[in-house]
């Protein structure tokens, strides 16, 4: 089984994560710039740790064979800040950079006007830059937050083709797979969804377009989440098929947006020995 | 114009075709012949805008674009010669090389260290080998020894890089001029046995390479200082 985790925050995780990983059948992630917990107080800080997403963070993953990529953004929390809001400035050069394979993540905390102003330049840069966006949908007040969400991409120049809608659950699946957006569901332990749910999800929904991911940070959080997933899946009667392409080939093809994903540099990596197993599948 | 330098002289460690140890003229001939024809086109392109529009201009040089795109655009296994083609197209002063070393990606480090024999005659650059020599990615680490490093790094920081090879598993045929620099060192004799006396006392295996180096340090003729004589 080939696993793709579209949305985790390795930054936070240990080396026994990517090992555990690994051996549960990951062999790509996709890291989105976030919120590290602790509030940052300057531009600087963000750019060391975009730094660290195009340097020492693939190198890690490669490692332990797992291909890494990011997606560079503003967070939602902190564009509410004015100490941090000038690290929009310095997207620009790193959204040209390799392994950048989308915006993110982008999208609404608390749906203020600051938040407005981000998600909409941030959106902007996005279609400048011929990338896709990874949007997180707000944990409070969540289905006004959907549609508030769907409004601003709907009127910005990025079509919702381009666009991942990411924390979705039964009550914003429905609207949001109405927009023409890839559809993103965040498996946790206690919040968000369940693997039970997840299986429900798609039995009413279907396989298109969805993608599933373990959203994994400093938080209580599991990285093998989409695991998890795949073996419910297939305990609940979907074929190989359903599970690769909504672990692997769904992800594969948004990301692939960006014309930016390499899969197969891990045959290339470090001290990583190579393999093949990014081209055929297990 | 400029600047084609002579090839860096025949090494144990030189790979026909590497980045760092192919004069530009002929890195272009090869890679050329690797690259498909979209990405052959675009190397072409690219070179030319380089060399013609060198220096800064605005937020962002127009080679230092195809810099950051160039892993994309011919494939990730040909980034580092185009790479190292493009800073030598731009004929990248010190200056510029720092920039783009700051505001690079990992892979776009590695490139400016790969080209900086071709590119700065002097001990200009050194900080950016020093900074390549803090981190842990093996794969700076060993662009850090290469020409470049070889050349000018001082004696206490290179001893400690081919240490540090040792360590995270570089293997030691990464190192430009090996043999040349450990030659007769008693100093980098001296680490090396503490080091393999470190290991034996843990019951950990000592790194194959360590004896191979170690082999390497021993003074042209037998003078009686062995490995315990003083640095000199
Ligand atoms: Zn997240």
């Amino acid at each position: 089984m080939r696993i793709f985790d579209p949305h985790i925050h390795m930054t936070s995780r240990t080396t026994d994560d990517y090992e555990a990983m690994h051996e549960a059948g990951v062999r790509a992630v996709v890291e989105p710039a976030f919120w590290l917990g602790q509030p940052r107080t300057s531009p600087a800080t963000f750019l060391d740790y975009f730094d660290s997403l195009l340097g020492w963070e693939p190198f890690r993953a490669a490692q332990y064979g797992i291909a890494h990529h990011c997606a560079i953004a503003l967070n939602p929390k902190e564009a509410n800040d004015p100490n941090c809001t000038p690290v929009l400035d310095h997207l620009p050069r790193y959204l040209l950079k390799d392994r950048v394979v989308a915006v993110g993540e982008i999208g609404y905390d608390s749906m203020t006007p600051a938040e407005d102003l981000a998600l909409e330049h941030q959106l902007q840069l996005a279609a400048d830059h011929g990338l896709p966006a990874l949007v997180h949908t707000p944990h409070r007040d969540k289905l006004a937050g959907l549609r508030r969400t769907v409004e601003v991409v709907r009127a910005s120049e990025l079509p919702p083709e381009r666009v991942l809608l990411d924390h979705l659950n039964e009550t914003t699946v429905k609207e949001a797979k109405d927009s023409g957006a890839w559809l993103g569901f965040s498996v946790y332990p206690d919040t968000k969804m369940d693997e039970e749910r997840m299986v429900a999800v798609i039995k009413a929904f279907g396989t298109e377009k969805v993608l599933v991911n373990s959203a994994a940070d400093w938080g209580r959080s599991d990285p093998l989440k989409t695991r998890r997933v795949a073996d419910a899946l297939l305990a609940a009667g979907f074929g190989e098929d359903d599970v690769d392409l909504v672990l692997w080939r769904n992800p594969v093809a948004f990301y692939g947006l960006s014309g930016r994903l390499d899969l197969d540099s891990l045959t290339t990596g470090a001290t990583h020995e190579g393999n093949s197993i990014l081209r055929g599948g297990e | 114009m400029i600047h084609h330098r002579p090839p860096t002289p025949a090494d144990p460690a030189a790979r026909p075709g590497h980045p760092a140890h192919t004069a530009p003229a002929a890195l272009r001939g090869s890679l050329t012949a690797r690259l498909d024809d979209p990405a052959r086109a675009w190397l072409d392109r690219a070179l030319d805008e380089a060399a013609d529009h060198p220096g800064t201009h605005g937020p962002i040089s127009v080679w230092e674009l195809r810099l950051a795109e160039a892993g994309r655009r011919c494939g990730t296994e040909h980034a580092d010669a185009v790479r190292v083609l493009i800073l030598h197209a731009a004929r990248a002063d010190t200056a510029a090389l720092d920039r783009v070393y700051r505001q690079g990606t990992a892979d776009e480090r590695r490139a400016v260290l790969h080209a900086l024999p071709h590119l700065v005659p002097g001990p200009d650059a050194l900080h950016l080998v020093e900074d390549a020599l803090r981190t842990n990615d093996t794969r700076l680490v060993a662009a850090a020894l290469g020409p470049y490093g070889a050349r000018h790094l001082g004696p206490h920081d290179w001893r400690h890089a081919v240490l540090k090879c040792l360590f995270t598993g570089v293997p030691v045929d990464e190192i430009t001029d090996l043999a040349r620099r450990a030659h007769g060192d008693t100093e980098l004799a001296r680490m090396l046995g503490a080091f393999a006396d470190e290991r034996t006392a843990a019951g950990r295996p000592v790194p194959g390479d360590l004896y191979r180096v170690l082999a390497l340090t021993a003074p042209p003729h037998a003078d009686g200082t062995g490995i315990d004589g003083k640095e000199t």
